[in-house]
């Protein structure tokens, strides 16, 4: 640990942390290494993938492009926290039966992006939800599956029958 | 939105009572992972593990005359300091050739470079620290004296005389060379009312998985026992790698492979900074964790397709193809790569080309030169997008030259459904295809007439819509033709183990991985179908070469066909030792006996005799109370190889609807299709999202993907903000069809879907915008990807 580490206390799903951190690691690597929640993965550690997609402070941010001293008093939510809340159950339910994942690298940022855009309410059209998602990459799906699985919470959030 | 428990079962041939045979059953190990639960091996942590990284050549060619490791090995953190010649004494060197692949050369490849670097991002030396930090702070401090050597970096000239060898022992740039001339091919030139001539040329592309690829390694010193926990497709035949170049036994080796973040062919290879990170693990007795950065993974991830294809067809008025004639050429890496060989995609080409077609006379030939750029090997569908743009471009070339419908030209040509069996020119053995079938199915599922006057109209409004096909072949099922008459220990074969507990539950251990495609799910489907259980009831452990049987992997789509058929023969073989066990407990006739939904009842009337849970207590805990002479055997194993054919070939159509804006040259695509036949479909939402996963890596190869070489051989695009991949705005919903030509070579009738949707995309897109642009008088486009800039140049507006 270099002498220029500095003492950061965030909140991270809904646990106070108190960590002493290198100015130069990311805040998924310090979610990763130091608090072992592995559910946010590291892609391409330059903004691109949306792989380390995580909630801060209410919005969804690249865990490789914040800097865990940045996150001193912040309030960071991770796919374990809402996975453990149930806020994002009915996304991860239709991504299952929808089979809008493979390999499931993506999935966790993949789901935090599209839970912000249901957050918003409303029936999104499927361009819409094209362009909300148009920063997560995923290799293995082509996408149409998140897109329908996306869709379908989104009627079931506005009392649509599916 | 269709979810896959709400669709109503519908039962094939293979129908037991509580099939699973042809039901969209959602994944079982799914959840895990969309609650970030999963275990990719980038999340693997083990005690005392240390963290590699590497020094890599900036140069595409030099020699290294000196390393400087003293400032690294003083360096915080850091643990050992490593270069080539030091590895070299734990473990040997490899040689990526294949004996059936006649001719194929290439020269020893070290796990780090020794005495000279043959691309830009091979390996140096290694740095072993406490963190990947550390490693990297490491890995700054080390100084390498370089001397640059000549770049070879032009496939068209790395044969001339003047052009340099890059491994001088070989005595020239040439790898692989292979040719072909069969029926009467200047002759079938001659007959023809035309002959339509391209040079297609495809851009050299890569994974992108997005988990980099990444292994830890552990030697155990007091067990002298490697366990290795790497993100691969194939963990018995690294098992077998890793002891062999490390000179120790297969059983001191155990291969881990949890969750795998996409794979494509990718994460099926020997990578030198993988073996050495196992090497050192061996050489420091620790564990040694290596995890690839994204631009490493541009730089040594392995490179496909990169071929430029000279290719013509001859064509008679009513739309007869007279001939088909390619001259192949491809510049791969500085080494072939080991052990499934850089010559496979170039050979694939030659195989496939004309495939679809009742056409007897072709020639080809195919040349593999080295290069000093990363190396290239088998990626997704390997070889099948190249020869299907090929083909198919030429063949609606020729129908436009003739003012022929591309489907017209396609139904005259393409070999006749009931014309199987049937051989291709070059060879290949077609048991059942269904090209004419599943091209009335594309027709219809598009509205291809309706599509075209919409087309016609709004061309009258300056807007420009192009409407593209290919058919296509489609290699899957590999027996050991591919790789094990070549002498590479790659398993064609796969096994199956299936055990019943004490609870009355099974679990099925298979030789196929998982990553991603739904191996998992279709083995659980088919062993719940085969011995009669809820597929609740069943647990699938893959991926552990300690605990499953040996096989292959998952690669070439064989996981269904094969490990699938492994599973349903093992269900079939633990029914029956059930069965027996039941027969002596209710005395009865074991085959008035079956295994219904977990409950042993009579065939007959269905009525129930005997739970399986009960069978389970007293086999295990209660066994004296069974007759004298009765053991049940409550494990059975099955292992299975396609024998009848080296190959389950299947056949499918694509069509791309796209608009080119032909003011920007910008590409828009509307909508795709695909109607295939993988024989039975075991899991139909799963054999869609593998075709919908694999159309999008085809579009990307079509119109983003390119790795960028400068003629010093420096990659010029090598991160994800440069290098283009499809991303979700940009794709449109694809549509898929099925016809169903079961193989009689296996009880299930499965063959693979994995590679049918990058084998047809590319060819169906170009053909797409060539049909968009033809009345405009634009030059066909044969250069993917279809760039914005090439287009505008195919206008003369730039």
């Amino acid at each position: 640990m270099s002498e220029h580490a500095h003492d950061i206390a965030l909140t991270v799903n809904g646990e106070r942390v108190a960590a002493r951190v290198e100015p130069r690691k990311t805040l998924v690597d310090f979610l990763r290494e130091d608090l072992a929640l592995t559910g946010s993965h590291v892609g391409c550690e330059h903004g691109v993938c949306g792989a380390c997609t995580v909630r801060v402070n209410g919005a969804i941010v690249r865990g490789c492009l914040m800097l865990a001293v940045q996150c001193d008093g912040a309030t960071v939510e991770t796919i374990e926290g809402l996975s453990d809340s149930g806020e994002i159950a009915d996304l991860q339910d239709a991504f299952r039966r929808r089979n809008a994942l493979q390999c499931g690298y993506c999935t966790p940022g993949m789901i935090l992006t599209a839970q912000d855009l249901l957050q918003h309410g409303g029936i999104p059209s499927r361009a819409a939800i094209r362009t909300h998602l148009s920063g997560n990459y995923c290799r293995c799906t082509g996408y149409h599956a998140i897109i329908d699985a996306i869709e379908a919470v989104a009627r079931a959030r506005a009392g649509e029958s599916r | 939105m269709k979810i896959a428990d709400d669709e109503p079962p519908i039962l094939s041939a293979l129908d037991r009572p509580n099939s699973y045979i042809g039901r969209s059953v959602p994944r079982p190990n799914i959840t895990r992972l969309v609650q970030g639960r999963g275990q990719f091996v980038s999340d693997v942590v083990l005690p005392r593990m240390a963290h590699v990284a590497y020094v890599r050549s900036p140069h595409a060619h030099a020699r290294i005359l000196k390393i400087r490791t003293e400032a690294a090995r003083r360096a915080a953190g850091v643990i050992a300091v490593v270069t080539g010649a030091e590895l070299a004494a734990v473990m040997t060197p490899w040689v990526g050739v294949l004996t059936h692949l006649k001719g194929l050369k290439s020269a020893p490849q070290p796990p780090i470079a020794i005495d000279r670097a043959c691309w830009q991002g091979e390996a140096v030396c290694a740095v072993v620290a406490r963190t990947r930090a550390e490693a990297e702070d490491g890995v700054a401090q080390v100084e390498v004296d370089y001397e640059p050597l000549p770049a070879i970096t032009d496939p068209e000239t790395a044969l001339d005389p003047a052009t340099p060898v890059i491994h001088p022992s070989l005595g020239d740039n040439l790898c692989f060379e292979r040719t072909l001339d069969v029926g009467r091919v200047d002759a079938a030139f001659a007959e023809a009312d035309a002959v339509v001539e391209a040079t297609f040329r495809f851009g050299r592309h890569t994974g992108v998985t997005l988990e980099p690829r990444a292994i830890v390694a552990d030697w155990n010193e007091g067990e002298q026992k490697l366990t290795v926990y790497q993100g691969t497709q194939a963990p018995h035949m690294m098992q077998n790698l890793f002891a062999k170049h490390l000179g120790i036994a297969e059983q001191q080796v155990r291969v881990l492979t949890k969750d795998v973040g996409g794979s494509f062919g990718i994460k099926v290879h020997t990578y030198a900074d993988e073996m050495a990170t196992v090497a050192l693990s061996k050489l420091l007795k620790r564990p040694v964790k290596f995890v690839a950065d994204r631009v490493e993974s541009f730089v040594t991830d392995i490179h496909a397709r990169d071929h430029r294809v000279k290719a013509r067809i001859g064509v008679k008025k009513d739309g007869t193809i007279t001939a088909f004639e390619i001259d192949d050429l491809t510049g791969i890496g500085p080494y072939s790569v080991y052990p499934r060989t850089s010559g496979i995609e170039a050979n694939q080409i030659v195989n496939l080309v004309g495939g679809p077609y009742a056409c007897a006379n072709y020639r080809a030939r195919a040349r593999v030169v080295f290069q000093n750029k990363n190396v290239m090997c088998q990626y997704r569908a390997v070889g099948h997008p190249i020869a299907t743009a090929v083909t198919e471009g030429l063949v609606e070339l020729a129908a436009a030259r003739i003012g022929m419908d591309p489907l017209e030209i396609r139904r005259r040509n393409l070999i006749a459904d009931d014309a199987y069996p049937a051989q291709s020119a070059s060879g290949l053995k077609f048991e059942k295809l269904s090209h004419h079938q599943a091209l009335a199915h594309l027709d219809a599922m598009m509205n291809y007439a309706g599509l075209r006057a919409e087309q016609k109209r709004l061309r009258e409004r300056g807007i420009y819509r192009g409407i593209g096909f290919a058919s296509f072949i489609e290699v899957t099922n590999p027996s050991a033709a591919f790789y094990g008459v070549g002498g590479a220990r790659i398993s064609s074969q796969d096994g199956a183990t299936v055990k019943l507990d004490a609870q009355g539950n099974i679990s099925v251990h298979t030789g196929v991985t998982e990553q991603g495609q739904g191996a998992e799910a279709v083995v659980a489907q088919v062993a719940a179908t085969a011995f009669g259980v809820p597929i609740e009831r069943v647990r699938v452990i893959t991926g552990d070469t300690d605990n499953t049987p040996y096989g292959g992997g998952t690669w070439a789509s064989r996981a269904a066909g094969i490990g699938g058929e492994a599973a349903w023969r093992a269900g079939v073989a633990l029914r029956a030792n059930v069965l027996a066990v039941a027969g002596a407990m209710l005395q009865a006739r074991p085959e008035d006996l079956d295994i219904r939904s977990g409950i042993v009842v009579d065939r007959a009337t269905g009525n129930e005799r005997l739970s399986l849970e009960e069978l389970a207590r007293v086999v295990y805990f209660r066994p004296d109370t069974l007759p004298s002479g009765v053991q049940a055997e409550l494990v059975a194993t099955r292992h299975y190889v396609p024998r009848a054919w080296p190959f389950a070939f299947t056949n499918g159509v694509q069509a791309s609807y796209l608009e080119v804006d032909i003011e920007t040259g910008f590409v828009t695509l509307l909508k795709h299709w695909c109607v295939e036949d993988c024989g039975t479909v075991i899991n139909p939402q799963l054999v869609d999202e593998q075709i919908r996963g694999g159309v999008v890596q085809g579009i990307g190869a079509a119109l983003f993907e390119h790795c960028l070489y400068d003629e010093r051989g420096q990659l010029l695009n090598g991160n994800m903000a440069d290098y283009l991949v499809p991303m979700a705005a940009e794709m449109p919903d694809i549509e898929c069809g099925h016809v169903a030509s079961p193989t009689a070579d296996s009880t299930l009738g499965a063959k693979g879907a994995g590679e049918a949707g990058t084998a047809g995309a590319p060819g169906a897109v170009m053909n797409a915008i060539n049909d968009a642009l033809r009345p405009l008088g634009a030059k066909p486009l044969t250069d993917m990807p279809f760039t914005p800039d090439k287009i505008l140049r195919a206008l003369g507006k730039v």
